[in-house]
């Protein structure tokens, strides 16, 4: 399938910022289940990039204005072509030992209430078969609620809620996973709506986990599925902080208000193309 | 006068003292303790003790009677912490490396990758030189003729360097004939050594000259007296996150004359204050992008980023075998013994002897949330035990040390033994590896505590070694 993304986040700020630092992680690099054909990072003013790899293999663009201004556009664009891969991640350096994602942070730690949650799971079955539960659990029990929960909500302030955003449903499931001992890490991207709707008012935001055998596993709590062809992977980190697209600073900007347009459309395929499938 | 019975060294290293000591009046001693605190007063050197509302700025207390080892036990020492410090940069870079020390199961993996202070921004990054810990200061006591055991290691930002400093420099001004009666090492060198430690970690780019700085939380922080004072004996600029920032991956300094490129930043900011766009977002002391600047070899941080898994005390207990690893032989300065309570068999071996033990949190520093079990109540003891059950994880425990002792003025104008341990500072480049003579001994100051820590009511005393 082949998904073309127009991602724009527009920053305006109460006074001229007189320099501002962004660090973007926005860019898709390519993996067995997703080819990156044609990618562009641009901006509305003049500014330096700096394009570097992090350690947990996500490109990562550093952001430097050159002069002092009001308002400040990031626009990425770019298509990519996907296939299902059953929800298992294939072909990205892995530089991190999975032991990592087993690390508590801020945003992630269990409280009694998700302890208890990764209890109710239970051992019985295989690793896999312990997350579907969990994914389900979480899909049943957390309402999809945009504006219930803020970017700092923490997965124990969003599970005794019972309701929020893709970025709570996941952050519950990296949670509880890690309870039972799992590696589990949050990830940044993009979902192709199958229901006809291309413009989106935030980009999407799913789990992954560890399971022996296969290697990492996606898992969308917020949807009860893990990913298929209609998922493009753009970011990993152990919380949403450290998938967040966009980390930035202002100097002397004041307040900054901050607005996403987002279209995740699919591409027809050419002729060419579809001979050279065929 | 001092130590263990029958260390034989220990007696022969203080006899000059103790004949001059009896021949000099008997009031001496206090009055130039006296002496010595309205100094430190006029000079200002304080120290913030966290969680000390009634007066946030304190005088370490200082005993004016020196602690003095003798050449042949310094040597020794010296080629111990030398050993010990080259094996804990060469653990750091294969952590953050091949981590063949992992996979020889020299270290437990989990261990290390769950431990908060491993940083995995760092995974696959090498510092310039190959550098992780400029400087470390290594805790040590003395537990019987044997020489010197290891407490702890301070790889991240470690402090106290100033008191070594200004100590001498008022053991000096205060008995001045005693310093013509003995040889003594000199650790007024230090500065410069540092200096010449952090010139030879800089990046290429930066040439014969770079352009270090001291960057220090602030003056609300406990150790700004030292930051200000290293920043002035070093000559180089003293600055907060707000004196700095970072354009195109270089960082820069503000100054009258526009902005400075930076070289090497001697940072005494924590790891998850350094950087609010990489960790914690709502660091205000931080420098915003520096751990790009950071990671493409721009500028050097000293220490590096997360070296803090080295001197964690659950890793401290394979250290013994991390030096043998690394430097192929077996460790001139030992461990304590120590229980890891994270293993079944260890905890219930500790819980068993709780009143006897010395408990300590894997993540504590400056004496917190450690159980002195001789010295503790009955209920005190079982208030730990509940916090020991619920997270084994987070618990070491070691025997009750019988620590040596050293002569120290009481408070009756007398001399008393008090127990005391030694940091000395261990400065690492890629020029080499460099031990300052001497170091920080911490005297626990009421008669029979074993807590040295200065926000526990230790103080300090001048630290001599000898030349001959």
């Amino acid at each position: 399938m082949r998904i073309r993304i127009d991602h724009e986040t527009r920053y305006t700020y109460d006074r001229a910022a007189r320099f501002i630092v962004q660090v973007l992680r926005l860019t898709p690099r390519s993996t067995e289940g997703q080819q990156v054909r044609d990618w562009r990072i641009e901006t509305d003013v003049d500014a330096h990039l700096r394009r570097s790899e992090d350690s947990f293999g996500n490109i990562v663009h550093t952001l430097y204005t050159e002069r002092p201004t009001n308002a400040l556009m990031v626009r990425v664009t770019g298509e990519i072509a996907t296939v299902d891969t059953g929800g298992v991640l294939r072909g990205s350096p892995e530089r991190l030992s999975p032991l990592v994602f087993l690390r508590d942070t801020p945003l992630t730690h269990a409280d009694g209430s998700l302890r208890q949650l990764a209890a109710e799971v239970g051992e019985q079955g295989d690793t896999l078969a312990r997350l579907h539960r969990l994914m389900q659990a979480i899909n049943g029990a957390v309402a999809f609620m945009v504006g219930s929960t803020t970017a700092d909500h923490t997965a124990a302030d969003a599970w005794a809620q019972r309701q929020g955003v893709c970025q709570d449903h996941a952050q519950i499931f990296i949670s509880a996973a890690r309870r039972m001992g799992i590696p589990a890490r949050y990830i940044s991207g993009h979902l192709h709506r199958t229901d006809g709707i291309e413009n989106q008012e935030a980009a999407h935001a799913w789990a992954e986990a560890w399971v022996e055998d296969l290697g990492w596993v996606g898992f969308d709590a917020a949807n009860g599925i893990s990913p298929t062809e209609h998922y493009v992977r753009v970011a990993c980190g152990l919380d949403a902080l450290g998938a967040s697209p966009i980390r930035g600073i202002s100097y002397g900007g004041g307040r900054e208000t901050m607005t996403v347009a987002l279209r995740v459309r699919q591409m027809q395929q050419t002729q060419q193309q579809q001979q050279s499938q065929a | 006068m001092s130590g263990h019975a029958g260390s034989k060294e220990v007696r022969e290293s203080y006899r000059t003292l103790a004949r001059w000591l009896e021949s000099a009046p008997a009031d001496l001693l206090q009055a130039r303790s006296r002496q010595a605190e309205l100094f430190f007063r006029r000079m200002g050197v304080t120290f913030a003790v966290y969680g000390d509302v009634e007066s946030n700025e304190r005088l370490i207390p200082f005993d004016v009677v020196p602690r003095i080892i003798g050449k042949s036990e310094w040597d020794e020492l010296e080629k111990g912490l030398k050993q010990r410090v080259s094996a804990i940069n060469a653990f750091l870079k294969d952590i953050y490396g091949p981590q063949e020390c992992i996979r020889a199961g020299i270290v437990p993996a989990e261990l290390i990758f769950t431990n908060p202070h491993y940083r995995p921004e760092m995974q696959g990054r090498r510092p310039p030189g190959d550098i992780w810990t400029h400087i470390c200061g290594v805790d040590l006591v003395r537990t019987g003729e044997d020489g010197f055991v290891v407490l702890e290691d301070n790889c991240r930002t470690p402090s106290g360097v100033s008191y070594m400093l200004e100590n001498r420099e008022m053991m000096m001004r205060l008995f001045p004939d005693l310093f013509a009666e003995h040889r003594i090492r000199p650790v007024e060198t230090y500065t410069d050594m540092l200096l010449a430690s952090l010139r030879a970690s800089a990046p290429d780019h930066a040439g014969a000259d770079p352009n270090i700085v001291v960057l220090t939380p602030g003056p609300f922080n406990s150790a700004y007296y030292e930051h200000s004072f290293l920043a002035d004996k070093l000559g180089v600029e003293l600055v907060e996150g707000g004196d700095l920032f970072v354009n195109d991956d270089i960082v820069f300094m503000r100054t009258t004359e526009g902005p400075r490129r930076v070289d090497v930043i001697y940072r005494r900011v924590d790891d998850d204050w350094i950087d609010p766009l990489t960790f914690r977002p709502d660091s205000t002391v931080g420098v915003p992008g520096l751990m790009a600047a950071y990671t493409a070899g721009n500028v050097t941080l000293s220490n590096a980023v997360g070296t803090g898994v080295a001197d964690d005390k659950a890793v401290y207990t394979y250290m013994p075998e991390i030096i043998r690893f690394f430097s192929g032989g077996d460790p001139i300065l030992g461990n304590v013994p120590t229980w890891r309570c994270r293993e079944p068999d260890a905890l219930k071996e500790v819980l068993d002897k709780l009143p006897e033990l010395v408990v300590k949190e894997v993540g504590g520093s400056g004496g917190y949330g450690m159980l002195v079990g001789p010295a503790s109540t009955k209920a005190e003891i079982e208030a730990f035990r509940a916090k020991l059950i619920a997270d084994p994880d987070d618990f070491i425990a070691q025997p009750t040390l019988a620590l040596s002792t050293a002569p120290t003025l009481d408070s009756s104008g007398g001399l008393s033994p008090r127990h005391v341990d030694l940091r000395p500072f261990v400065l690492s480049s890629p020029a080499g590896i460099r031990v300052a003579p001497g170091g920080l001994t911490r005297v626990a100051l009421k008669q029979g505590s074993l807590v040295v820590n200065s926000s526990q009511g230790g103080g300090t005393k001048d630290t001599w070694v000898l030349d001959d």
